[in-house]
């Protein structure tokens, strides 16, 4: 018995079993702090409903050997090319938010392609560049945000009428236009039902890939390249192929937070954005070149959770906000872990 | 023997198994002072494990030790670890080069071993921070290439040295350590140039004329006859014969390394009635392959139409590059034609395309996905190649994986092939050796290939496994006719299932004979006499 | 043919140094753009070599080993950062002040520097990303510590340094205290106004230091522990079999990193005069990273020319692009963003040079095969 119980412990990873423990923790401990379950529920919802794509985003690029997707900022910029063409637009409502999801994908197409023939060509250390091209490519960005002839006064500062502003309410446009769709309400409790399918629509795209000759295929590059290319698999389209979806699926995962945060954010905002999306998919069972769509589901609702119920518990009992230094530790010890076990890929 | 002149190194019925195979049995010899023995034998005779044990290598230690005993200076000793041996004043130079390529050949002659200079820091932060006396190390490194009595720039970086000067460093750094009695070259000359080899000949007696002793491991039998006091040959774990080099000749050597008499055909040995058509299936010309450590040169070779064709020779010879190189697994030159028409190099695609297929050596590298089911590994290339296992939805715009054809596949195959396991989900990196093996000829024969080239079936797999594997490989030959181009440093293996063998020696065919030939004459051709002289 | 040779001597050259060369046209497209007086320029150079070279120098002993870029060097920074916390709640000043900085940092950076040492042992390989995680993570408990730690579990309670509600430290600091005290200690002034303003200021007693930061690794270099670290660093496996100690001779070289960054924060710090409580160490690991290998620097190769060469164009850089960003366009805000651009930009090029170069020198071994056999044919 005891070995069976070591054997699952063991299977889902140590670390895996304290943070749902503590999050299981915070749940018990809420009611006698004073907060309300359903708020708390309704909240983690929302949070999942807007970030798990960004999760999901990290899947192919695992799947193809690529390792964690650290330049998901590059799919986030594109996305955020996205959200400001359709603002620019000035067409208001659900169409803007198809738009968006619209103008995206060319641009999502074109950096991860480029992004993947750059990987390609550094097999080995992708995640250390990945992280850089991340950051370079939000800098840059942050000058084209500047001089871009956007004239749109909702998003244009008002007293320069020239470059665009840090945050840009979504407001009038797509703000909130999953969230309130089929959401269901009961007392204080409220959960997305649209928000949920959205995730769930692309889970399953991503879930059918996986089952179809390409997508067997990539699975195969991740798991032993050697054996691919001996197969007659090529490896670099493949990988490209991965990468163009992961930065894809980023795109539109911005889409999906903005809508549910309310705001776009420019310029530094997606720099560190990728390290969350990581952090959640290697807490929910995910490896270095393992992954799946469970890993993304259940790491997402554990960050998640941890993320949101930390503060507010941690406010009413000790009266001090340690949330965002926790959220750190515990986000990056969550990497540092995944990155010095012995049984990680070499990459 | 007298008590003033006890040999150096002494054996003493060496014996060493491991899970209860025998490698070593009763190896018993006795090596003087500034003698130079000559040990040869096939690959597998056991010469490594005997090096291991004199050594007192890890793995000795942690399969259970070894039997007999080994004498120096007459006293017995038991090496811990290779350090003790060290001590001990026995050295030994490694086929692969352990040397550091930006450091200059004085720094790895003494390395770890650097003269240094005590400074005050030195009483702050210990030993450590002692300055390199850089004019001592130079002049330690000349005194042991002096010694040696090549040429050499101690002050010429490694990365840019030829590889015998690689070679001359390793030697040195083994003779500046002054204790060193006994050296052990394996196989110092393979790498080497004609001209090198001959500089390194005359530097090994030039040890022995300054009574440093020495083992030299090689397959270049003439070397042996040129600078070695005696050898012994082995082989299948035992010492056949030993030589007095002065009194022997290469013929006799090959004879006894290889000279093993069949005992028996198996019964079913269909091959005498067999006739192969001459046409031929595949031609190769002018191949060179990049294969590290099996470097292939200049390879030319038919292989005919439902023949069973054998590629032997020792490692590192350059018999594996051959399928390497034309399934495009490394970088490759020369032409491929297959049925006549060219096949694509460097190109694992073309070739899978028409429909050659290869069951690679390396079985856990190339050949498995380790983390995968045996469902996968089985019906993968057959998937991606050729489309099966596949349902087509939306004409043909989707095309998904059908598990059910998948895994009527697999269980056939499991079936088939007698592979144990628990179920077709099995992952594949939970299996023993020999049922790996089988995953990855089912791989193979689930492609339907026409010519199928099999690389080391029956490396590092029990016997039983052994006899299933290359059954398979006859039945599949002989019932569906296709050509199978079989790859093994086992020349046994090969006579017992080929029809013809052909033999690769310094990257190149030295000969092509029938499976029939006696052994002495593959012997002789593995030690690189070409056909003319054999 | 010679000229022909010199021809592919040029390009290689040009190759192999191609970061510093982008960087001399930028800096000399820029420099006029920006329209500064030449004392101005060479002041603020001296200023920005005397303030970053001691950190810059502490990267070297890291490639030296073969453990790559040492992200992890930020954890010293946090540790040179404690110091300078504590001296200035106790008021201690001038140069006392910051010897007493350095003697509490270095148990710190010790203790740091073993942990991300035995870290990247565990993940040999991927150092380079492992040690940027660790020194996100370590951020993330630094936080903990100086946001909430200090004042009720570690007993501080200066005005100046303590948050108005009772525990944590303020986000900025002034170090009034220190300030320029090494700088100042011994300099001259060299073109000044009869006012004493403008002009070049030389501060003797820290370039002194600083030379001896130098020297101190160039005698390093000639140790016996140097030359085990340069083993190490090209092959583990052959250092290994020759009886050194690996791991604890890479554990040795993050942890003289981390130590000499901690000091190297301390002069830094001393020298702008103001903490930047919970940003400034993050951002000197990035810029010391960016100015060793704009100064030609790769991943596995660093000297100490490459620092100050890096130092130099890498701030005259930094001090142009928004002068000349607000003199072109009308923004400085533009420039500001080109230099994040380029800091990170110019880490990403370095590391996609490298990781190619790598691989064409793999490349070759298979060309020379073929040429070779096309010779015989």
């Amino acid at each position: 018995m005891m070995d069976r119980i070591k054997e699952l412990a063991k299977s889902f990873g140590l670390p895996r079993l304290i943070i749902a423990g503590f999050l299981m923790a915070l749940f018990i401990i809420s009611p006698f702090a004073g907060l309300s379950i359903t708020a708390a529920i309704t909240d983690v919802a929302g949070r999942f409903g807007q970030n798990a794509l960004m999760v999901l985003a990290m899947v192919p690029m695992i799947h193809s050997g690529c390792g964690l997707n650290f330049g998901l900022p590059l799919g986030i910029i594109a996305g955020l090319l996205g959200a400001t063409l359709a603002i620019e637009t000035g067409i208001g409502g659900p169409v803007s938010f198809l738009l968006a999801m619209l103008y995206s994908t060319p641009f999502a197409i074109i950096f991860g392609w480029g992004y993947g023939k750059l990987l390609n060509r550094v097999k080995g250390s992708e995640m250390m560049i990945a992280t850089y091209v991340g950051f370079s490519s939000v800098a840059f960005m942050s000058i084209m945000w500047l001089i871009l002839p956007y004239s749109s006064p909702t998003m244009v500062w008002g007293y320069t009428g020239q470059g665009l502003r840090t945050t840009i309410s979504t407001e009038g446009f797509y703000y909130h236009i999953l969230r309130d769709t089929l959401a269901i309400r009961i007392g204080s409790l409220q959960i997305s039902i649209a928000e949920i399918l959205f995730f769930a629509l692309f889970a399953f795209i991503i879930w059918a890939f996986l089952h179809t000759k390409t997508g067997t295929a990539m699975t195969a590059v991740g798991s032993n390249a050697v054996f691919a290319r001996a197969s007659g698999i090529n490896i670099d389209k493949q990988r490209t192929l991965s990468v163009i979806m992961s930065t894809w699926l980023g795109a539109i995962g911005i889409l999906c937070y903005q809508q549910g945060y309310g705001f776009v954010q420019l310029y530094q905002g997606p720099m560190y954005m990728a390290m969350p999306a990581v952090s959640a998919i290697l807490i929910g069972g995910a490896s270095v070149n393992k992954a799946s769509i469970t890993n993304v589901i259940i790491g997402t609702i554990l960050y998640q959770g941890i993320v949101s119920m930390t503060p507010s518990v941690m406010n009413s009992l000790i009266h001090t906000d340690m949330s965002e230094v926790l959220r750190i530790i515990v986000s990056n010890g969550m990497i540092l872990y995944a990155l010095t076990r012995k049984s990680g890929a070499s990459r | 023997m007298s008590e003033m002149t006890k040999p150096l190194l002494e054996m003493q019925s060496v014996s060493k198994e491991y899970n209860g195979n025998p490698v070593l049995k009763d190896v018993s010899f006795t090596l003087g002072q500034g003698e130079v023995l000559g040990l040869v034998g096939e690959n597998g005779a056991g010469k490594s494990t005997l090096m291991n044990i004199l050594f007192g290598m890890d793995v000795i230690h942690q399969t259970g030790g070894y039997g007999g005993k080994v004498l120096i200076d007459g006293n017995e000793v038991k090496f811990a670890s290779p350090l003790d041996a060290l001590k001990a004043g026995i050295g030994m130079v490694h086929q692969e080069f352990s040397l550091l390529p930006g450091f200059t050949a004085a720094e790895n002659i003494l390395l770890n071993r650097e003269p240094q200079n005590r400074s005050v820091l030195s009483l702050v932060f210990g030993d450590r921070a002692n300055t390199i006396d850089r004019k001592k190390l130079q002049k330690e490194a000349i005194d042991a290439i002096t010694k040696l009595g090549v040429e050499l720039d101690p002050d010429m970086m490694v990365s840019e040295m030829p590889v015998g000067h690689k070679q001359f460093t390793e030697i040195s750094r083994e003779i500046s350590k002054s204790s060193i009695r006994l050296l052990v070259l394996d196989e110092p000359t393979a790498v080497l140039t004609e001209k090198e080899a001959e500089m390194l000949l005359k530097a090994i007696r030039n040890l022995a004329s300054q009574g440093i002793s020495v083992i030299f491991i090689t397959h270049r039998l003439q070397e042996i006859l040129d600078v070695c006091n005696k050898v012994v040959v082995m082989r299948d774990g035992r010492i056949i014969n030993e030589l007095d080099a002065g009194k022997t000749s290469i013929q006799e050597m090959a004879r006894l390394m290889v000279g093993r008499e069949v005992s028996t055909h198996p019964k079913d040995d269909d091959r005498a009635g067999r006739t192969i058509s001459d046409r031929i299936v595949l031609s190769v010309k002018d191949l060179w392959v990049d294969m590290p450590g099996e470097t292939v040169k200049d390879v030319n070779l038919e292989v005919r139409d439902g023949e069973i064709l054998g590629i032997g020779g020792l490692a590192g010879q350059g018999k594996l590059g051959i399928p390497n190189g034309i399934m495009g697994l490394f970088p490759a030159g020369g032409s491929v034609m297959l049925n006549g028409s060219p096949i694509p190099l460097n190109n694992p695609r073309a070739c899978l395309d028409s429909s050659l297929a290869f069951v690679s050596e390396d079985r856990r590298g190339v050949g498995l996905l380790l983390d995968e089911s045996l469902e996968w590994n089985i019906a993968f290339p057959a998937m991606q190649i050729q489309e099966k296992f596949l349902r087509m939805y939306l004409g043909g715009l989707i095309k998904w994986r059908d598990q059910n054809a998948i895994k009527t596949v697999t269980d056939k195959y499991i079936e088939q092939l007698q592979i144990k396991c628990t179920s077709s989900k099995q992952k594949a990196k939970e299996l023993s050796g020999g049922n790996q093996q089988k995953i990855c000829l089912a791989k193979a024969f689930a492609l339907e290939p026409k010519l199928l080239f099999v690389s080391e079936p029956t490396r590092g797999i029990d016997i039983g496994a052994k006899s299933l594997v290359l059954k398979a490989l006859r039945e599949y030959n002989r019932e569906l006719g296709v050509t199978i181009v079989m790859i093994s440093s086992e020349l046994e293996e090969l006579r017992q299932i080929c029809d013809r063998i052909a033999i690769i020696t310094d990257g190149s065919v030295s000969g092509i004979l029938p499976a029939s030939t006696p052994s002495e004459d593959f012997g002789m051709l593995m030690v690189g006499k070409t056909r003319k002289e054999a | 043919m010679r000229k022909e040779l010199n021809a592919a001597a040029v390009r290689k050259f040009a190759a192999n140094n191609i970061v510093p060369i982008i960087f001399i046209v930028l800096c000399a497209v820029c420099i006029p753009i920006a329209g500064y007086s030449g004392t101005y320029l060479v002041d603020q150079i001296i200023t920005r070599i005397v303030r970053n070279s001691f950190l810059v120098l502490s990267l070297l002993i890291p490639i030296m080993a073969g453990m790559g870029l040492n992200f992890g060097m930020t954890l010293g920074a946090m540790a040179g950062q404690i110091g300078i916390i504590f001296i200035t709640a106790w008021n201690v000043v001038s140069i006392p002040g910051l010897l007493l900085a350095a003697i509490i940092a270095t148990p710190i950076a010790v203790l740091l520097g073993w942990f991300c040492g035995k870290m990247l042992n565990m993940a040999r390989g991927r150092e380079m990303i492992t040690s940027y995680m660790i020194s996100f993570f370590m951020n993330g408990v630094y936080q903990l510590v100086v946001l909430y730690g200090m004042g009720p579990v570690i007993p501080l309670s200066s005005d100046q340094v303590i948050l108005p509600r009772g525990y944590g430290v303020r986000n900025t600091i002034d170090l009034l205290n220190v300030r320029k005290s090494i700088d100042n200690f011994w300099s001259i002034k060299l073109f000044a106004d009869e006012n004493g303003a403008g002009g070049i200021t030389i501060p003797f007693l820290t370039i002194i230091l600083i030379a001896l930061l130098c020297i101190v690794i160039i005698w390093f270099r000639k140790t016996k522990i140097g030359q085990d670290m340069r083993a190490v660093g090209q092959d583990m496996e052959v250092a290994r079999e020759a009886g050194i100690k690996v791991e604890r001779t890479r554990i040795l070289a993050i942890v003289i990193s981390t130590v000499f960054a901690a000091y190297g924060m301390i002069i830094y710090l001393s020298n702008m005069g103001t903490l930047n409580t919970y940003n400034s160490h993050s951002q000197i690991g990035m810029f010391s990273i960016a100015a060793l290998l704009v100064g030609g620097a790769s991943v596995s190769k660093a000297s100490i020319k490459n620092v100050f060469l890096g130092i130099i164009l890498f701030h005259l850089m930094f001090i142009l692009t928004p002068q000349a960003g607000k003199n072109l366009i009308g923004q400085a805000q533009i420039g500001e963003f080109f230099r994040v651009f380029v800091s990170y930009g110019v880490i990403t090029l370095a590391l996609v040079l490298y990781e190619i170069r790598t691989r064409r020198e793999k490349a070759e071994s298979a060309r020379n095969l073929a040429l070779s056999q096309e010779a015989t044919a």
